[in-house]
């Protein structure tokens, strides 16, 4: 990037970014488009057929099919045009809305060409989509209710893990109620103890968060070890069933896809919704984030900043206590040493993609869902594509944002910084 | 009126600086040495509370201690152990004096093995004095590379590295996983992921084996001393490491005063990702042999703590890396004859980190230790 010897005025320098990035989106678009065009629609022949029904389910429907080739042709014809139309004056306005679009569609090509032939439950993998979205999106919002209020949590892996051993061992001794809610405490208490760190002992808060993920690793790994291999009991938990909401889980599709799920599901949407609400709708919320944004001038008027971020700090650990619950009384029933394997990070990255917003993280978690339930399918329908190289898609996508390529996402003002009261 | 016990405020700073010998010693040999002994006690106090009887603590304390100095061959694998450490500690270290948090050397040690690893077991034939090298070389180079990209990525779009570091971490663990599935790098005739053997001739040879051939402890020692050498000419005697420090410092005085600030940033990187790389050089070529999943066994992120531990000071982390190093070592011994899980060592590494960060919560438990108007 050249950097020009008159520098612009801001709104200037704002409507060239703009532009640039409008550009990269339309040769991106266009390159999806070539590439689909020649790897999903040239060679490919035959129908793809989704099964939208288990065998036992109330509604019997037909299976989708598609004709793959066909169908990747249009993909690749609607993405060229999205493509060309980001060229076209007064592009930028929906230009992340078309990306999204074409990403999606690219999505559906890839999913035909790669059932071309074969049949495939698509119920099924969105069903999985949505129970593999839980840790990540209750993970996301234990990022957004902690940097809301200008605190770093790297922690989120190190809480995610906390929850799902104290759910193993609680939940064994105590049933599942008892050990969930022994983990969302855990969680909150580990949420304290950063924010103990970061607030009171001002603390580096990426090395306070480094370090709550390194002790609780090193603390669930020795237990494990030392206590659970020889007491098989303690790590023995039950798991907590599906609920189905009545009528509404009988629908096609969208009954198996939304309405029969266990508690981890429709809590962590209830959740997102009553954080959305606590943030953006009521007064405490307001006030959360003044802190995280200008912590002098919330102080200034009379907020206790010290006291909000420790509330929300510990608020985002008992969120991400219960999501980790979800790894041993939502599936498993039983804790195995560094069973999180990465999903507080992606918990981070979705924060970050949904712009510091629950909901917003909620999309993302679902979004990454979606990829690491598709993992397991690549390996059933025998595709060519590495599985590796999917379950990297989320990390890179996350350079891509926070590097500004497309579209930027931008932190509260105040994030990672400590605040001391004059 | 609460200005003496503010240790911003101006007196603070007088007193700081009249006494300078008191307030560097707090801080270099005080916080340090507590926050060792504290993770140790508060380890003993897990051990209580998961049920070991006190007799097997006090063993597992001696073979703690037994296990990392009480013999020759102890101190090979506390050297062993330590050199890994103590590299990668460096170039986190490098990264804190410039104001870069590289949460990624963990990402840079298994990318910097990798290479090692296959630039080891390419090329039968060559002669030892060029194959090391050549091997060590593509570790660092990588290694390098690897993160500069997290530093290109802050230089050009203000991408934060914490973010981007982690991320590529992430990527690093599944491109290994994929890699080691080639062909090429698989050793012929194992379905799990593990790469061929390094040849004989791209090594670290090992110093004591003619003494007894168990003594593990290689030539990567003599490549730590190098560079801690490196690191403090580098630091405290070169022009680049005068900028390292001025950016870290103040980033904004740094830049008025025509330091190129975008090229110090991908420069500290990418020499942060060389010695994270030598690490896992290190590893394979003079310990492993190979590589296969989790080779890199979470040193990128003992040496976080090791950089801290060390004051960000190269000697210091060498020190850091010593007592590490004696940790692990002392704790493979402690699982062996105490029967208690060497996980013990994580977790008093963890806290090391806490106290050593802390350190007002030091002063604040210990306040004996420590001169009065420092505390708050």
């Amino acid at each position: 990037m050249a950097v020009t010897d008159t520098s612009p005025s801001a709104p200037a320098a704002i409507g060239f970014a703009r532009r640039r990035q409008t550009l990269i989106i339309g040769w991106l678009l266009l390159a999806l488009a070539v590439f689909v065009a020649f790897v999903f629609a040239l060679p490919v022949t035959g129908d793809a057929s989704f099964r939208l029904a288990f065998p036992g389910d109330a509604f019997s429907m037909p299976n989708l099919v598609v004709p793959a080739a066909p169908y990747a042709w249009v993909v690749a014809a609607v993405l060229a045009f999205f493509g060309v139309r980001q060229f076209l004056p007064g592009a930028s306005r929906w230009s992340g809305l078309l990306f999204g679009i074409g990403l999606l569609l690219a999505v559906t090509a890839f999913l035909t060409w790669a059932t071309a032939g074969k049949s495939f439950s698509l119920t099924g993998m969105l069903q999985a989509t949505i129970v593999r979205a839980v840790p990540i999106a209750l993970g996301g919002l234990a990022g957004v209710l902690s940097e809301r209020v200008a605190v770093v949590n790297i922690a989120i892996e190190g809480m995610l893990l906390a929850g799902a051993f104290t759910g193993a061992v609680v939940g064994s001794l105590l049933g599942g109620t008892g050990g969930l809610v022994a983990a969302v405490l855990v969680g909150g208490a580990f949420g304290l103890l950063l924010a103990a760190l970061v607030v009171t002992y001002r603390v580096d808060q990426i090395i306070a968060g480094v370090a709550i993920n390194l002790l609780v690793l090193g603390l669930t790994s020795y237990v494990s070890s030392q206590v659970l291999t020889h007491y098989r009991e303690l790590n023995n938990a039950p798991v907590f069933k599906a609920v189905n909401i009545p009528f509404l889980s009988d629908l096609p599709v969208i009954g198996p896809v939304l309405f029969q799920h266990n508690i981890f599901v429709y809590g962590a949407l209830i959740m997102v919704a009553i954080a959305t609400y606590y943030l953006f709708h009521t007064a405490s919320g307001l006030r959360a984030r003044a802190v995280g944004e200008h912590p002098e001038a919330a102080d200034t008027l009379g907020i206790n900043v010290y006291r909000i971020r420790y509330i929300n700090v510990t608020l985002a650990g008992m969120a991400a206590g219960f999501g980790g619950a979800w790894f041993t009384l939502g599936s498993v029933g039983r804790f195995d040493e560094n069973m999180t394997n990465g999903r507080g990070y992606i918990g981070l990255a979705a924060m970050i993609f949904g712009r510091w917003h629950p909901v917003g993280a909620l999309m993302a978690a679902l979004v990454f869902g979606f990829a690491d339930s598709l993992q397991q399918k690549l390996a059933i329908l025998r595709t060519p594509i590495p599985a590796e190289f999917l379950a990297m898609a989320p990390y890179i996508a996350t350079i891509v944002l926070v590097a500004g390529l497309i579209g930027r996402a931008r932190p509260p003002a105040a994030d990672g910084k400590p605040y001391v009261k004059e | 009126m609460n200005e003496a016990r503010n240790p911003d405020s101006v007196s603070a700073q007088l007193l700081k600086r009249a006494a300078p010998a008191r307030a560097d010693f707090e801080d270099l040999v005080i916080v340090p040495v507590l926050a060792v002994i504290v993770a140790l006690v508060l380890g003993a106090v897990i051990m209580l509370a998961t049920g070991v009887s006190l007799p097997i603590i006090g063993r597992s304390f001696v073979a703690l201690f037994v296990g990392s100095v009480g013999s020759l061959n102890a101190i090979s694998e506390t050297l062993t152990s330590a050199a890994p450490l103590t590299l990668a500690g460096l170039g986190i270290a490098l990264g804190f004096r410039a104001g870069m948090f590289n949460i990624g050397a963990e990402g840079q040690v298994i990318m910097g093995g990798l290479a090692a690893v296959i630039v080891g077991f390419s090329f039968p034939g060559l002669p030892m004095v060029i194959h090391l090298p050549l091997a060590l070389l593509a570790g660092a180079l990588v290694g390098a590379l690897w993160a500069a990209i997290a530093g290109w990525l802050r230089a050009t779009t203000g991408a934060h590295e914490v973010i981007t570091t982690i991320m590529l971490n992430l990527i690093s663990v599944k491109l290994l996983d994929y890699l080691l599935r080639m062909p090429w790098i698989q050793r012929p005739g194992r379905a799990d992921p593990i790469s061929k053997s390094v040849l004989p001739n791209a090594e670290l040879p090992r110093l004591l084996d003619w003494l007894d051939p168990t003594l593990r402890v290689h030539a990567g020692i003599v490549l730590v001393v190098l560079a801690v050498l490196f690191v403090w000419w580098l630091l405290f005697r070169s022009t680049i490491g005068f900028e390292f420090r001025a950016s870290g410092l103040n980033p904004d005085a740094a830049r008025y005063a025509g330091m190129r600030s975008g090229l110090i940033i991908v420069l500290v990187m990418a020499l942060a990702g060389a010695l994270a790389g030598l690490a896992g050089a290190n590893q394979v070529l003079g310990v492993l042999g190979r590589a296969s999943p989790n080779f890199s066994g979470g040193v990128g992120f003992d040496a976080i703590a090791v950089a801290l531990l060390g004051r960000s000071h190269p000697v210091g982390v060498l020190l850091a890396g010593l007592l590490f190093g004696a940790l692990q070592a002392g704790a493979r011994q402690m699982q062996v004859s105490a029967g208690v899980s060497l996980d013990l060592i994580a977790i008093i590494q963890a806290l090391i980190i806490i106290f050593m960060a802390a350190p007002i919560l030091m002063r604040a438990v210990f306040s004996f230790a420590f001169q009065k108007p420092a505390g708050r």
